[in-house]
């Protein structure tokens, strides 16, 4: 127990597992959504977050870019930043779909029991991060250095950094808009519809698969967003980047009460600051730990997570 | 009817994949047959070369190959055949691996295991049928009081490395606050808790990390080392971790040395952390440069395998080579090679290497180096460090 | 055995083989005696695996290469008793377990702790000493698991099961008594030696383990089968289906969930008594999370609920991979040992999507899984 450690370095634990927890959240988001709708765990999400983090890094390739390149101009920075969050976006969603079509759909065709789909999906995991990493020789890829990490403002020992500004808002915007298009759009309506009750919104005339592959999109284009952030802060990835990610990701969405967006991002940032001050307290070799115990104690408190489970309003 | 017929199918292409299979096998497994000059015996790799271990596994057998294979060509003839087995460096894995290895009769020396957990569950085995093994990079201390006839390590083990490492830092550095973090492995636990032994008060701040492979974000620990104003820090654990945590730390603005034990010696520490970052990184090792020694070992592992020999490959080619002195001098059968091994005199290329009854290294022949990193992100010899 | 009544279904004439049950119909439907003989010839097989590959043509076809085939069986009969135990929490009673390897690290935990000389405790005591506790120990862990989580439903209890098992997980790397990574050596053996002085169970031979393993995988089949005839079974299918309808009708659904976790930790501990008692020396490594997994995978592919499928799921999951070891791929000239996981996903990919009910479905499933088949609206 080192309480002063963990006193003195509050501020800079704070800010890093706030950076931390919006990538957790983001990648939550996809948990949440296709559970909200299916009532499923779709394990395959951490896949289509990995399969992300590595989109981004082959089109900064092939601008030549690798862990050894100098710092690009600030246009160009710009450019190929948002070259690869398309990229990551676009190969994510296309997983997710890709999962959706091959993993679950055919399921739901013959109403499969809910521990078959549990099976496909880890079947489709194993199949995807194994492949990266026979492909990969399951070694690191590294990142270019597109953004050093400078001191934006300092509170004390706190040291804010551009990239971890960065990463809060941008994650906190794609939490917004989704969070817009669920509850205003018309394809939102679509979907909370089926989330409350998928019979009654057949019949009332809305396509149940399209809306299923909608949050399946919707999952991994968030899972994209997080996946460039997650190479920007880390500055490397590997075939079981999302596995290990994905364990806290789904922790997360569980503990903010899966099916709930605005839960996934309380999760997420509960989760990253909480899991940097267990580290600071006990060490970094307890930190996963730290984060099951709390969740097994907030499900004790609260059986369906903080915010409880509700992508359509109605359920409370 | 149509789902009968798909079953006969199914059962049918179940039958072809797995004779197909078969035929593999039994291709793959065509008998070399013995030459003159003592030919047409063989020598084993035991190790992982498959799972999140095999790079360091991979390493030794590119090495141990590459000499059996100069052996061949130096011989005309396809002599001594390298078997390989994949123990994946699971203790779990590695009995079952071990007893089809000793199934082999014509296996006369092994190379491995390298992890020292699956030499507690594997070295039992060869001990039983009397197979004679070096290991080039299992260092714990505690493998050579087992009573094993034939275990021979060809390294110093985890309590010769530390103190160099802990001389390094208090001599050469000349570090007053040192920050001490280790992987929790069998083998970065142990060195890191000799350096802290070793150190004494400077260290400042212990931390420990997930095992090699299994975390990415290090943020924590940066945390801890910027906080404790080290100058320098010690990680026991392998390259992929260090270079991840040598990457965070210089994108926090951390400015001292990052130092670690020869499990840090890879190129892939620099392919993790990138070039210009990995830069001025120490390691210690318990072997000398191979350039040092002369010969062309560098050059012709990077020609054969098109890669940088890594850790420990240099050790396993010295292995390699005992034994097959040791079968040119005649040494045919499992028993005389453990006799031969228990008189051998070798200089090798990074090491001269003489056992002790245990099996150890012998004492006397033990160097200890630091090696830098430098910018095209390979190993150069720094210096020797002398441990009074 | 302990149904020796005689069954007198009268075969009907015009049923063709899959109407009438197929394979189980025709066993259900046999004399006693002649059910009792074919099991015991069928494990009389299962004995003699160990020489198949003495048998021409087809023995070296079923072998393992680049594992000793006798360890490989012995693998596979842990493999097989851990499936089985998951098939009762999962299968029986219908609580999804994602962190089962966590019981299996507490029986092999507890047996290194009280037999090896690292231990802290140094009792040192003999393998068969250890047993009763450690499997004492393990059902205990499975209550302390199963009471806190009795209010949770499905993937919440699935989440929490994952975690237990990695907080024991992490427990054991981290944690001074239990070594890490450092490990437990010089773990006893199973007792015994033959007349000639050397012990049965030692380092060279696995065939002793592996029917050892076997021994004790027919003793949980027969407990097991029972408890799925008997009033807990019937409780627990209950539960599975609607547990609350069940607790309506008087089922005492916390009492029975707490003994299918405590039966599930046994079985799982069991495995672990053995899986020490063989290995010899055993760190934190093995017990890792896609373990877990891989043993759910097992039992959802061979048969959720039917202890066969469990079986065969079992031993598929631990026999794939041993095959494909040792055999060249003939592009890369890598071990195809290396593609294991990726064949893997592939293939349970594919069994469950055309057979959502698993290999060997449980018959009550399979007829469920009709009806529901009939009730998906036409999209």
């Amino acid at each position: 127990m080192n309480f002063s450690g963990l006193i003195e370095n509050f501020g800079p634990l704070t800010i890093t597992g706030l950076a931390q927890g919006a990538i957790i959240a983001l990648f939550a988001l996809g948990y949440t959504l296709v559970y909200g709708v299916l009532r499923l765990i779709n394990f395959a999400h951490s896949e289509v977050f990995l399969l992300g983090s590595y989109a981004c890094l082959v089109v900064w390739g092939m601008f030549g870019l690798d862990q050894n390149s100098v710092t690009p101009n600030v246009f160009s920075v710009i450019g190929l930043l948002l070259l690869g969050l398309v990229a990551a976006i676009v190969i994510s969603g296309v997983t997710a779909l890709g999962v959706e079509l091959v993993a679950y759909r055919p399921l739901r065709k013959r109403n499969a029991p809910p521990l078959a789909f549990l099976i496909t999906a880890i079947g489709a995991s194993l199949f995807i991060a194994e492949s990266v990493g026979v492909v990969t020789k399951r070694g690191v890829m590294g990142v270019p250095p597109l953004i050093r990490p400078t001191d934006v403002f300092v509170i004390g020992n706190m040291h804010v950094t551009n990239l971890q500004i960065l990463i809060i808002v941008l994650a906190l915007v794609m939490m917004f808009v989704l969070d817009r298009f669920i509850n205003r759009s018309r394809m939102g309506r679509g979907i909370r519809a089926v989330a409350q009750n998928p019979d009654s919104a057949a019949l009332m005339g809305v396509n149940k698969n399209r809306v299923i592959a909608l949050v399946f999109l919707l999952g991994g284009l968030m899972a994209g967003v997080a996946a460039v952030m997650y190479d920007l802060k880390i500055g490397v990835t590997k075939y079981d980047a999302g596995f290990l990610l994905g364990i806290e990701a789904f922790t997360a969405a569980v503990l903010g009460g899966i099916g709930n967006l605005r839960g996934a991002l309380l999760g997420g940032l509960l989760l990253g600051v909480l899991q940097n001050y267990a580290a600071g307290l006990l060490g970094t070799e307890w930190l996963h730990a730290a984060s099951f115990v709390l969740l097994v104690l907030i499900l004790l408190v609260r059986p369906t997570g903080l915010l409880g489970e509700s992508l359509g309003r109605a359920r409370a | 009817m149509r789902q009968v017929l798909a079953r006969a199918i199914g059962g049918l292409a179940v039958i072809g994949l797995v004779a197909g299979a078969a035929a593999c096998n039994s291709s793959s497994s065509t008998e070399t047959k013995a030459g003159g000059g003592n030919c047409g015996y063989e020598l084993a790799f035991f190790g992982a070369l498959t799972g999140s271990a095999a790079n360091l596994g991979v390493n030794i057998e590119q090495g141990f190959e590459l000499a059996v294979q100069q052996y061949n060509t130096k011989k005309g003839s396809e002599c001594i055949k390298v078997q390989k087995f994949d123990s994946q460096g699971e203790p779990a894995i590695a009995p079952g691996v071990a007893r089809s290895l000793v199934a082999n009769k014509k296996i006369l020396g092994i190379v491995g295991p390298p992890f020292s957990g699956e030499s507690e569950a594997a070295d039992p085995i060869f001990e039983e049928a009397g197979i004679p093994t070096i290991t080039p990079s299992a260092t714990r201390t505690s493998l050579s009081s087992k009573g094993w006839k034939t275990f021979h390590r060809a390294v110093a083990n985890d309590d010769s490395q530390g103190p160099a490492a802990a001389s390094y830092i208090s001599d050469v550095l000349k570090a007053e606050k040192v920050f001490v973090a280790d992987d929790q492995s069998a083998y970065g636990a142990g060195l890191a808790d000799v350096v802290k032994a070793k150190l004494g008060a400077k260290v400042v701040q212990t931390d420990k990390t997930e095992a090699d492979g299994k975390q990415t974000d290090f943020s924590t620990v940066v945390q801890k080392v910027i906080a404790s104003k080290a100058t320098a820090m010690f990680y026991g654990g392998y390259y992929q971790n260090a270079g991840l945590i040598r990457k965070q730390l210089t994108a926090a603005n951390w400015k001292g040395t990052l130092v670690g034990g020869d499990g840090m010696k890879d190129p892939g520490l620099a392919k993790a952390a990138g070039n210009a970052n990995a830069v001025g990184t120490v390691v210690t090792c318990p072997c000398s440069p191979p350039e040092k020694a002369g010969g062309t070992f560098v050059a012709d592992y990077k020609a054969k395998w098109n890669v940088d020999a890594g850790t420990y490959s240099d050790v396993a080619y010295d292995a390699a080579n005992i034994y097959l002195a040791g079968i040119e001098a005649g040494n045919t059968t499992t028993e005389k090679m453990n006799t031969y091994l228990s008189s051998v005199n070798y200089t090798g290329i990074a090491n001269v290497y003489k056992f002790t009854a245990t099996g150890e290294l012998d004492p006397a022949s033990i160097k200890v180096w630091a090696f830098k990193f430098d910018a095209s992100g390979n190993t150069i010899a720094d210096q020797e460090i002398k441990t009074a | 055995m302990s149904e020796a009544t005689v069954t007198s279904a009268p075969a009907p004439v015009k049923k063709n083989w899959r109407e009438s049950g197929g394979t189980r119909g025709w066993f259900g439907r046999q004399h006693w005696a002649v059910r009792v003989g074919l099991s015991v010839v069928f494990a009389l097989v299962a004995y003699l695996l160990p020489y198949v590959g003495q048998v021409p043509v087809l023995g070296p076809q079923v072998i393992t290469q680049g594992i000793d085939w006798s360890s490989a069986l012995f693998n596979m009969s842990y493999y097989v008793l851990l499936a089985l135990g998951l098939n009762v929490v999962v299968g029986f009673a219908g609580l999804l377990d994602l962190g089962y390897v966590g019981f299996f690290a507490v029986g092999a935990y507890t047996v290194a702790m009280l037999t090896s000389p690292d231990s802290v405790l140094k009792t040192e005591w003999g393998w068969v000493a250890a047993i009763p506790v450690a499997l004492a120990i393990t059902m205990l862990s499975g209550l302390l698991l199963g009471w806190p989580t009795l209010r949770l439903r499905g993937d919440y209890l699935a989440i929490v099961t994952l975690g237990f098992a990695e907080i024991i997980r992490i427990f054991a790397t981290s944690s001074e008594t239990l070594r890490g990574d450092r490990g437990f050596s010089s773990i006893p053996h199973p007792p015994g030696t033959y007349a000639d002085g050397k012990p049965i169970f030692g380092v060279a031979d696995a065939t002793p383990y592996y029917w050892l393993g076997l021994t004790v995988v027919i003793l949980v089949i027969l407990g097991v089968q029972n408890l799925d005839r008997s009033r807990v079974g019937r409780s627990w299918l209950a539960i599975r289906e609607d547990e609350e309808a069940a607790e309506i009708m008087g089922v005492r659904t916390i009492k029975y969930k707490l003994w299918a976790f405590a039966i599930g930790a046994f079985i799982g501990g069991l495995g672990g008594v053995m899986f020490a008692g063989q290995q010899g020396f055993m760190n934190s490594q093995t017990f890792v999370l896609q373990f877990s997994i891989l043993v759910l995978a097992g039992v959802v592919m061979g048969g959720s609920g039917n202890i066969f499928g469990a079986i065969l799921g079992g031993a598929l999951i631990s026999y794939i991979p041993d095959r494909l070891r040792g055999i060249k791929d003939p592009i890369w000239d890598t071990d195809l040992y290396e593609y294991r996981f990726a064949i893997f996903g592939l293939v349970i990919l594919a069994i469950m999507i055309y057979r959502p009910q698993g290999l060997i479905p449980s018959r009550r499933r399979a007829m469920e899984l009709k009806d529901r088949e009939k009730e998906v609206a036409p999209q």
